[in-house]
């Protein structure tokens, strides 16, 4: 019965369509908002979501963590992807840290951390707007 | 001695300019600092010549971290391509840093230069280890230890405009978004193959034969790396950060980030993928190249119309990889070979002109045009030097340019499309009216009245102009940079692959 119902499509890859709704959410939150320290938030939301993807893809059904024992049959989870996500996150953690930085920074100059207004500042000390051709308007952004 | 040292070239190359980075942050002392980290960035310039030295024959340097075997272990691979691409990054490393050291008194507070160091030493260490690297997931941890400096290199320029602070966080939103993309891939690549080193990788995904995940994997890399790169829809980050970060960091930036991260694509779509995936081929002829061929117009008319001369040639930066990525989208070993010499060639000349414009910004204060009037007579070196390398950008014959062009031309013409090859010379066209503004400002037009003749210091011009001599140099005799090119386009596409048209059989 709970066979049946763990390999139904959905539920059998449960973490992999969680993974997609998170991808999908801090993406959103990233090209949506215009406050600076929600698209960081954002961002760490998505990057979030890639660690689950590697996690699940490490874990085997009955898998036990892999330290080796005296057992021969025994089962273990798949330890690479952990490690590798260890290193994602420090990467997450480094970017983060930077991107608040930033954002100080930002405030401290701007008095202001809302990319609009910081967009209407940066067209005003251009002096008159700067000469744009199709392309490039979205550039300034 | 040196024996003892030999075998060890490929993690010594990273892990200089790695040790030198904290050792710079715990002296402190912003002069010592500099002494560091030059001394490592020459180190590193000599064992990536004795690198491609070894390799250029063909051969390909192995070397195990830790003693752990290749595909369990991460494994450093040398070959001719990548042994070009570090000599090309420690290169411009090695120069850009005793122009860097009087360039960036004028730009920042003193009491952050030991910072500047630390940050441009890391991000060395991280194009330096994504360039040797045989191991895919290392990719991308180098990629980001270069990235995350470069982020904090671009913001030091805010002492002179803080608008460097919000590029440097639309690249660190732009760049981390491409990063995060190309991990979502390579976790689709090693769901399939449980694998991670490059070659092993490759192997399996040719035993896999065409597959979803796969492909899903392929455009989730292309698109990472494309941010990366400032594929043309997704160079968005490159104009401000270009214009706005310090005078010596655009010219590095401008040499060897792109490039590398180019490298990096190439690496995956012809090693890893490799032409019997279909898919691959198609993908670069309908969706790559097109792409490639709207920045070489789009990106040079947009240059057309800038008023900062930093800007003008970010814009022509953007134009130029259309460039390198359409010589490897017509998927010939001459449209490869085109791409690569294009990439090293292009570094020389970005980087003599962005240093030039440094020189400008040392003496005046700014790189707006307008403010630029005049300047051929009042520092008559600087703009010499913007002026051979403009014509290196539109491909006049004595010029590393015209080699690109003319190789890239001639792929084209091996592909069968006379009409890229109009293209090219059209967009060339184009070349010609952006730089015909630097030069028509700095010679034609009056300098403002009470303005001082006076020249740049001479460690900034020596830089300069020795990237300006090799501009020459290498257009003149292009021996070595095409017989470097061409093995490594062969250690990306072996021979017995080469299948002309492009499409894998």
């Amino acid at each position: 019965m709970l066979d049946t119902f763990t390999s139904a499509w959905f539920v059998g890859h449960y973490n992999y369509w969680m993974t997609i709704v998170l991808m999908m959410i801090g993406l959103y939150i990233v090209v949506s908002r215009g406050n600076l320290v929600k698209k960081i938030i954002g961002l760490n939301v998505f990057q979030t979501s890639v660690f689950m993807l590697y996690i699940s893809m490490g874990k085997i059904f009955g898998g036990t963590a892999p330290i080796l024992t005296d057992n021969p049959d025994e089962v273990y989870s798949n330890p690479l992807p952990h490690v590798l996500i260890l290193t994602a996150i420090v990467v997450g953690i480094a970017t983060t840290a930077l991107g608040l930085a930033l954002v100080i920074r930002i405030r401290e100059q701007y008095d202001t951390i809302e990319e609009d207004e910081i967009f209407d500042i940066e067209q005003k000390m251009a002096g008159q707007p700067e000469s744009h051709s199709p392309i490039v308007q979205g550039g300034e952004r | 001695m040196f024996s003892l040292i030999e075998p060890h070239l490929p993690i010594l190359q990273v892990i200089v300019p790695l040790i030198a980075a904290p050792l710079c942050a715990l002296f402190g002392n912003r002069h010592l600092a500099w002494v560091i980290a030059f001394t490592a960035a020459s180190i590193s310039f000599g064992i990536a010549c004795l690198l491609l030295a070894s390799v250029l024959d063909g051969s390909i340097i192995s070397y195990e971290i830790g003693g752990w075997a290749p595909p369990w272990g991460i494994e450093y691979r040398v070959d001719a391509a990548n042994a070009f691409l570090l000599l090309i990054v420690s290169l411009i490393g090695a120069i850009v840093l005793p122009y860097a050291r009087r360039s960036i008194e004028k730009e920042f507070d003193r009491s952050t230069h030991t910072y500047f160091y630390v940050c441009y030493l890391l991000c060395l260490t991280g194009l330096l280890g994504v360039a040797i690297t045989g191991d895919a997931f290392n990719v991308f941890v180098f990629l980001e230890i270069s990235s995350l400096s470069t982020y904090a290199l671009v913001a030091f320029g805010a002492d002179r405009d803080k608008r460097a602070l919000t590029a440097a966080y639309n690249y660190l939103i732009m760049g981390t978004i491409g990063a995060t993309f190309f991990v979502i891939g390579l976790g689709l690549l090693y769901m399939m193959t449980g694998t991670l080193n490059m070659v092993d990788l490759s192997e399996r995904l040719a035993a896999l034969g065409d597959n979803r995940a796969v492909h899903v994997g392929y455009v989730f890399i292309l698109v990472g790396l494309g941010l990366k790169l400032a594929m043309f829809p997704l160079h968005l980050w490159l104009p401000n950060a270009y214009t706005y970060a310090p005078s010596a960091i655009t010219a590095f930036l401008a040499a060897t980030a792109t490039k590398v991260a180019v490298y990096v694509l190439l690496r995956f779509i012809f090693s890893i993928f490799g032409f019997e995936f279909s898919f691959e081929t198609l993908t670069l002829e309908y969706v790559v190249m097109p792409l490639a061929i709207i920045a070489m117009f789009a990106a040079s008319i947009a240059a057309v119309f800038q008023e900062d001369i930093k800007r003008l040639l970010a814009y022509s930066s953007i134009a130029q990889i259309g460039y390198i990525l359409l010589g490897v989208t017509l998927l010939n070993h001459t449209g490869l070979t085109a791409g690569i010499i294009h990439l090293f060639n292009h570094a020389v000349t970005k980087g003599a002109l962005f240093l030039a414009v440094g020189c400008f910004v040392y003496q005046i204060g700014s790189s707006r045009l307008s403010d630029l009037k005049g300047m051929g007579r009042l520092m008559p070196w600087t703009s010499a030097a913007i002026v051979i390398g403009g014509l290196s950008l539109i491909g006049v014959p004595l010029t590393v340019g015209f080699i690109s062009k003319w190789y890239l031309i001639s792929a084209s013409l091996e592909a069968g499309s006379l009409f890229i090859a109009g293209l090219i010379v059209m967009s060339s066209l184009i070349a010609v009216v952006y730089v015909w503004r630097m030069v028509e400002t700095l010679y034609l037009e009056p300098a403002p009245a009470g303005r001082q003749k006076g020249e740049a210091p001479l460690s900034m011009l020596i830089p300069t102009w020795t990237l300006i001599a090799a501009c020459l140099y290498f257009g003149v005799n292009s021996e070595l940079t095409s017989s470097a090119a061409s093995q490594a386009a062969h250690a990306f596409l072996p021979p017995q692959q080469i299948v002309s048209g492009g499409a894998g059989q």
